[in-house]
């Protein structure tokens, strides 16, 4: 028992850095919340049941926006799309029973991915994986529901932090272009947000996504289908 | 005001997807990685969907209204210069948030 405590609080340990950086985000989370006209228990339901950070700030948009539950569906596909590959090296195979397994990949962040991308987290217990992810968890739901009780207080006049959600998504487009430089991508998914927000504002999301989507694929299968049966 | 029953069904929708493209790929290890189509789209998307999303949140901007536009690209460009200078997240969206804020509220009590 003494040892599974140790494993804990070892795994707090590697939380509590990362939690400088998520806490400021959690608050304006919060507050974008309570700004939107939803009330307090709304972003705990957010923080609890979507867990996963950009799609939440974009989920309060949608929201504001009366979004079709369609348009929220994609999105959310799209955004998450991504972690499809975390379970390539994500040491699921250490966190033993289904109950502990469905968490772990309920809770299974890009903060806890980064977390557990380490070659000796692959022989990290359960107690200290499952640690890393429910205290990430906690720490962003006491952020975000600070947030949207402080939100409330915020007088009228102070206006524009809806623009925390577009600083935060340039901010993540900076952080992929340094994984993946590649400037016609950029001009490709530009051409296609501009194209969409032509045909429709409301619809935007659905048609731009969709678009860049399907441009992808199609050039994926004609550089396969050029380079040949060799390959 | 927002219906309830509509705020609900987008969470939980948005937490069904997101929890099935986390627990999914655990059950099929092998064709993730050996798909080449899904590796191209899996390096290439999100960088594209960001950007994407990025114009989307600013959609309803009127970039013929100086007071609108000039906002907007001020605080970008605050934004990006310093996540390019110093890479620390929390610093570049505060600091660019803030200064939207502070233009915007300006403006519209001078108005």
């Amino acid at each position: 028992m003494t040892n599974t405590r140790s494993e804990i609080l070892a795994g707090w340990k590697v939380v509590l850095p990362v939690s400088i950086g998520v806490i400021p985000l959690g608050l304006a989370l919060g507050v974008l919340v309570a700004q939107s006209g939803l009330a307090w228990y709304w972003a705990l339901l957010i923080s609890l049941i979507v867990f996963a950070g950009s799609m939440e700030f974009l989920l309060v948009g949608l929201f504001a926006a009366a979004a079709p539950l369609t348009q929220i569906a994609l999105s959310a596909f799209l955004v998450n799309f991504r972690h499809v590959f975390y379970a390539l090296t994500f040491p699921l195979h250490r966190v033993d029973g289904i109950g502990w397994k469905a968490y772990s990949t309920f809770t299974l962040t890009d903060e806890a991915y980064g977390l557990t991308t380490s070659k000796d987290a692959q022989t990290w217990s359960r107690a200290k994986i499952l640690a890393i992810q429910g205290g990430l968890q906690i720490v962003w739901i006491l952020a975000v529901v600070t947030g949207a009780l402080l939100g409330g207080l915020i007088p009228p006049e102070i206006i524009g932090i809806d623009f925390a959600v577009t600083a935060l998504f340039v901010v993540l487009a900076i952080e992929a272009y340094k994984a993946m430089k590649s400037l016609p991508v950029v001009a490709l998914a530009l051409l296609c947000a501009l194209v969409g927000a032509l045909i429709s504002k409301e619809h935007m999301l659905l048609i731009s996504m969709g678009m860049f989507a399907v441009a992808l694929t199609s050039s994926y299968l004609f550089a396969n289908h050029r380079r040949g049966e060799d390959d | 005001m927002t219906e309830p029953w509509y705020v609900l069904s987008g969470i939980l929708l948005a937490g069904a997807i997101t929890w099935a493209l986390r627990a999914l790929p655990f059950a099929m290890l092998a064709p993730i990685r050996h798909s080449r189509l899904l590796a191209y789209l899996g390096e290439r998307m999100p960088l594209g969907i960001m950007l994407i999303l990025a114009v989307y949140t600013v959609r309803n901007v009127n970039v013929t209204e100086v007071s609108a536009f000039v906002p907007v690209l001020l605080a970008l460009t605050i934004t990006v210069v310093l996540h390019l200078w110093r890479s620390n997240m929390t610093l570049s969206v505060l600091a660019g948030t803030g200064i939207y804020v502070l233009m915007m509220s300006l403006i519209a009590m001078n108005l």
